[in-house]
């Protein structure tokens, strides 16, 4: 039978560069993102390192120091240096972000195609259960978990902060990946699937989940940054992570409120790092979901 | 023919409205300067139509929104070229001029009649828009005219139906609403982009036939793009042929089809099945793709895929005359006129009726029904309005061992639900579907994993038929690794590389992602993976509609040899009549869930006893001007019925021109009316003896 030719221009292999120098070739501002993550991160695992002063050292002879040689960022009330706080802090946001963004999101997510998948009765009964779940504001459900749980702290991380800030992500991911399911759910593909005999199983993680893994990931990344913003938040508000510990939350409250006026980088510098992580989360998210569809890439 | 010839002088001597000249348009993108437009020149008299014909991505669109001065502002550039309108370079005006030349002198009709209208506003404020805006219009005199408008186009009841809002409408009215609004301000010009590719053959006659007859009436140019041949022999004075960014042949409608110029309009009037010729024949086709407009072949762009290649190919053309008002743009114009590099057809054997053994059916169809409820609107709280929708209304069918069963229909009569049925996709509410002698209208996922293997499935769409997140190679695997079939990676590596070859893709090609590749070979990676289980039995739903009208082809033909290498069996479903009766043995046609008429190939299109088939036929464009001008327009009046509501009786009667009293109170019952032939319809008889002395 005929063998139709293809178009010679089809036979050349595209360059192929590696998946790193492409990232940051394709997506410029995901690498810039990437590149103050991976700052972020290297500050985070090595704080002891890379701080130039102990986090919780007392040091009255420099309360509320301006920004100097000495210290970069200033000193707070108390006279410890704001700079090594901010480089100890992002330890305790990205462990809290990144745990309980993941734990949120994944079961957010596992919920969602399950809905999407089932339909009828099981589809229904999910979406209340989430409906409820939204129907709370993020902080005001994540406060309400937190008070009504005790801190339990396993390896350094307080267990049930992390589940309360896994709670309001839940819903939302379920949604949103519900809805990217229901439309792969109808597409021939998974039809062509379900013709050749394929197991409900291997439909679900062979054909469904990798279509859904686009708004997976950008939600995950995106709810890193808002599990950091909530862990501040419930730091701020006294419920999180408590004194002494260095937690940027922390940091904008207590006399730091009271000092504000004499001492303007008290909150400047630890607001300036929450800012920046948030950005970088959601830009790198954004990024990484143009990146990793197929589609996109030329 | 007498008003026609009429029409014709004056098309020829009329002014100039329109001249295209030596037009470039070239987008910039990441990857390059796309050169989508170089170098055409065309030109448009008063009241005369003009059609642009080619295959996607040749251009045609662009050139035309060229002319609209619609191109998107960031990245499309007019590099050269003048776009004279009555004197005037719409190229040189100022944006408030170019505004005003929209609308009111140039109008356009866009291919989405579904899209193309603003939902949320009453069809009549969308008609007067224009009126108010382009001549200044009072409310009164702007609500006359649209009312005039509207029955101008043939929407009855203008007044009442002026209020309402677009999803009030079906297709083909909608597309009548978009005519009437480009009609609203008299222009001299109408574009209409694809106008009736989105609308079923009965309503694409009737929508053509209007157009038509508005332009003669009105004194309107109009220019259609189009990469349907059929409609361009019938509604087109002369015609341009688009390729790869220019115009390779230009002529009146009679030069083009009747004695063509140039070897890829030669090839693209080949590779298309015809109603009006002898089957058997197999199709022809143009080898290959068109060419990457990113760097397009120096030379000649068509020379890559011509079979009819020398070396000066390669040197850069201009359109040469090929016979009076008759241009080409070939080297070897001169040869190809007289005839001189024609290849014979190649005429292939098929399996003769007679061998098709139809005691043993693979596959037996009988009494199916597919319901599905519907929910219309919620009452109240507790109680909602539904309504039941008989997709499938008793369907019975058999097709024998190597035999391909064409089942058509417009759309919304059922024939997809009764493909998915079968693949147990959905299932059945009533009736029986036997496979290779087992019932398996209900067996269990479990029983049915052997049997499924040998049912597969083409889908229409090859964009999202393939999961884009796996290469080729993985695709055409999975069933093999699934069903174990080939256990060891390396030979499944093997096989498929085999599977890709036999479809006629490039081993190499597994490591592509669907997106990588174009539609034509998408739909390859389709039917490699379908035969990657080894079925007996292949459901191909609409399997060439997506595609461009050369690689139809190319997919038909492999279909053919496949069928043939493989003995497998088809039910090919699909809207277009003359590719059914290329492909297929036995054909049903089907309206509103049930089958209307069920016959051998040849005596159903040289006999068809069912009214609507009749229709069907009639309406279906053939691409041949004198054989189109021999032919009334009849196209069928009305629109298909909601299938929420199908009409009492037989359900064709609303729009049957033989419907008596008997029709409306009884539903026909399917009988035999010749050997091998089954029709539903009370009066076949008499619908055959008219047809008859119609003919004679």
């Amino acid at each position: 039978m005929a063998v139709i030719s293809a178009p010679a221009s089809a036979a050349v292999a595209p360059r192929r560069r590696g998946p790193v120098m492409e990232f940051i070739y394709k997506q410029p501002l995901g690498a810039v993102s990437l590149v103050v993550i991976l700052i972020m991160m290297f500050a985070g695992i090595f704080s002891e390192l890379v701080a130039p002063y102990d986090p919780l050292t007392i040091d009255f002879a420099s309360i509320l120091a301006a920004p100097s040689w000495d210290h970069w960022m200033g000193t707070d009330a108390y006279g410890r240096d704001i700079f090594s706080r901010i480089i100890h802090g992002s330890r305790t946001a990205l462990v809290i972000g990144f745990a309980a963004s993941f734990i949120g999101s994944t079961l957010g997510a596992m919920l969602g195609v399950a809905s999407a998948f089932f339909g009828g009765k099981i589809d229904d009964w999910i979406q209340r259960f989430v409906d409820v779940l939204l129907a709370f504001p993020i902080i005001v459900l994540a406060l309400v978990v937190v008070a009504a749980l005790r801190k339990t702290v396993v390896a350094g991380v307080d267990v049930n902060l992390v589940f309360a800030i896994s709670i309001p992500i839940l819903p939302r991911v379920a949604r949103v990946v519900r809805a990217a399911a229901l439309s792969v759910r109808v597409m021939p593909y998974v039809d062509a699937a379900r013709a050749a005999g394929y197991s409900n199983s291997r439909i679900i993680f062979r054909h469904m989940a990798p279509n859904v893994v686009a708004p997976y990931l950008i939600m995950f990344t995106a709810f890193i940054a808002q599990a950091i913003l909530l862990e501040a938040s419930l730091s701020f508000l006294g419920l999180g992570v408590t004194e002494p510990t260095a937690a940027w939350g922390l940091m904008l409250s207590g006399n730091a409120a009271d000092f504000y006026r004499e001492a303007p980088w008290m909150i400047l510098f630890p607001g300036i790092a929450i800012s920046l992580a948030v950005f970088a989360f959601n830009l790198f998210g954004d990024s990484l979901r143009d990146y990793l569809d197929p589609r996109f890439r030329v | 023919m007498d008003a026609r010839t009429d029409q014709k002088t004056h098309a020829e001597t009329a002014p100039v409205l329109l001249s295209v000249e030596d037009l470039h348009v070239q987008f910039e993108t990441t990857r390059g300067i796309v050169r989508a437009v170089e170098g055409i020149s065309y030109t448009v008299r008063r009241g005369e139509t003009v059609a642009i014909v080619g295959e996607s991505g040749c251009g045609k669109s662009v050139s035309s929104l060229a002319i609209m001065r619609l191109l998107p502002r960031k990245t499309a550039r007019i590099t050269r070229g003048r776009i004279m309108l009555d004197g005037r370079n719409l190229l040189d005006l100022s944006d408030e001029q170019m505004r005003e030349v929209r609308g009111r002198d140039v109008s356009m009709i866009f291919q989405e009649p579904m899209t193309s209208l603003n939902p949320v506003l009453p069809i009549g404020l969308q008609i007067m828009e224009p009126l108010f805006i382009h001549l200044k219009m009072t409310p009164e005199q702007a609500k006359a005219r649209a009312m005039e408008l509207l029955e101008l186009v043939g929407i009855t009841d203008s007044a009442r139906r002026l209020d309402q809002y677009p999803h009030q409408f079906s297709g083909g009215m909608r597309q009548r609403v978009m005519i009437a609004i480009g009609l609203a301000c008299n222009p001299k010009l109408i574009i209409a982009d694809e106008p009736t590719t989105a609308l079923d053959v009965t309503i694409q006659a009737q929508i053509l036939e209007l157009m038509k007859n508005l332009s003669r009436e009105l004194g309107i140019a109009l220019v259609i793009i189009t990469h349907n041949l059929g409609i361009v022999a019938r509604y087109a004075d002369r015609v341009n042929v688009m390729y790869a960014g220019n115009i390779i042949e230009q002529g009146s409608a009679d030069d083009i089809f009747l004695s063509p110029a140039h070897p890829y309009a030669i090839g693209l009037m080949r590779s298309v099945p015809r109603l009006d010729e002898p089957r058997g024949t197999r199709l022809e086709t143009i080898e290959g793709l068109p060419p990457d407009l990113l760097n397009p072949p120096s030379g000649c762009r068509f020379s890559p895929r011509c079979p009819h290649r020398i070396e000066i190919c390669s040197q850069p053309i201009e359109l040469r005359p090929a016979g009076e008002g008759h241009l080409s743009r070939c080297h070897r114009v001169d040869e190809v006129v007289a005839g001189k590099l024609t290849k014979p057809q190649v005429v292939v054997a098929r399996l003769a009726q007679q061998e098709l053994d139809h005691t043993n059916p693979i596959m037996a169809v009988e009494n199916l029904k597919k319901f599905f409820n519907v929910t219309l609107a919620r009452k109240n709280w507790i109680s909602q309005e539904k309504a039941v929708v008989r997709a499938v209304n008793d369907v019975s069918f058999s097709i024998a061992k190597g035999e391909t069963l064409g089942l058509v229909g417009e759309s919304g009569c059922g024939k997809t639900t009764v493909g998915r049925v079968v693949l147990r996709l959905d299932d059945a509410t009533e009736g029986k579907i036997k496979f290779e002698g087992l019932d398996i209208t209900h067996s269990s996922s479990g029983a049915m994993r052997e049997k499924r293997r040998r049912i597969q499935v083409i889908f229409q769409d090859p964009y999202s038929s393939l999961n884009p997140r796996m290469t080729c190679g993985e695709i055409i695997a999975e069933p093999l690794a699934v069903y174990k079939i080939v256990a060891e990676k390396k030979a499944r590596e093997e096989r498929v590389a085999e599977l890709l070859q036999q479809v006629g893709l490039f081993p190499y090609m597994a490591e592509r992602y669907p997106h990588e590749l174009s539609g034509g070979q998408r739909q390859r990676v389709g039917i490699a993976r379908a035969l990657a289980l080894e079925p007996t039995f292949i459901v191909c739903d609409e399997p060439v509609s997506a595609l461009d009208v050369s690689i139809q082809g190319q997919i038909i033909n492999l279909l053919e040899d496949l069928q043939q290498r493989l003995g497998l069996s088809f039910l090919f479903i699909a809207h277009d009549l003359a590719v059914v009766r290329h492909i297929s043995n036995r054909v049903a046609v089907m309206y509103l869930g049930r089958i209307m008429e069920l016959a051998d190939r040849d005596e159903l299109y040289a006999n068809p006893a069912h009214p609507y088939t009749q229709a069907l036929l009639d309406a279906a464009p053939i691409p041949d001007p004198k054989v189109e001008r021999g032919r009334a327009p009849r196209a069928l009046k009305g629109e298909i019925p909601s299938p929420l509501k199908p009409p009492s009786g037989c359900v064709f009667h609303t729009r049957c021109p033989f419907a008596i009293e008997v029709c409306k109170e009884e539903v026909p019952e399917t009988r035999q009316f010749g050997p091998r032939h089954l029709v539903a319809c009370h009066r076949a008889e008499e619908v055959v003896a008219h047809a008859a002395t119609a003919r004679n």
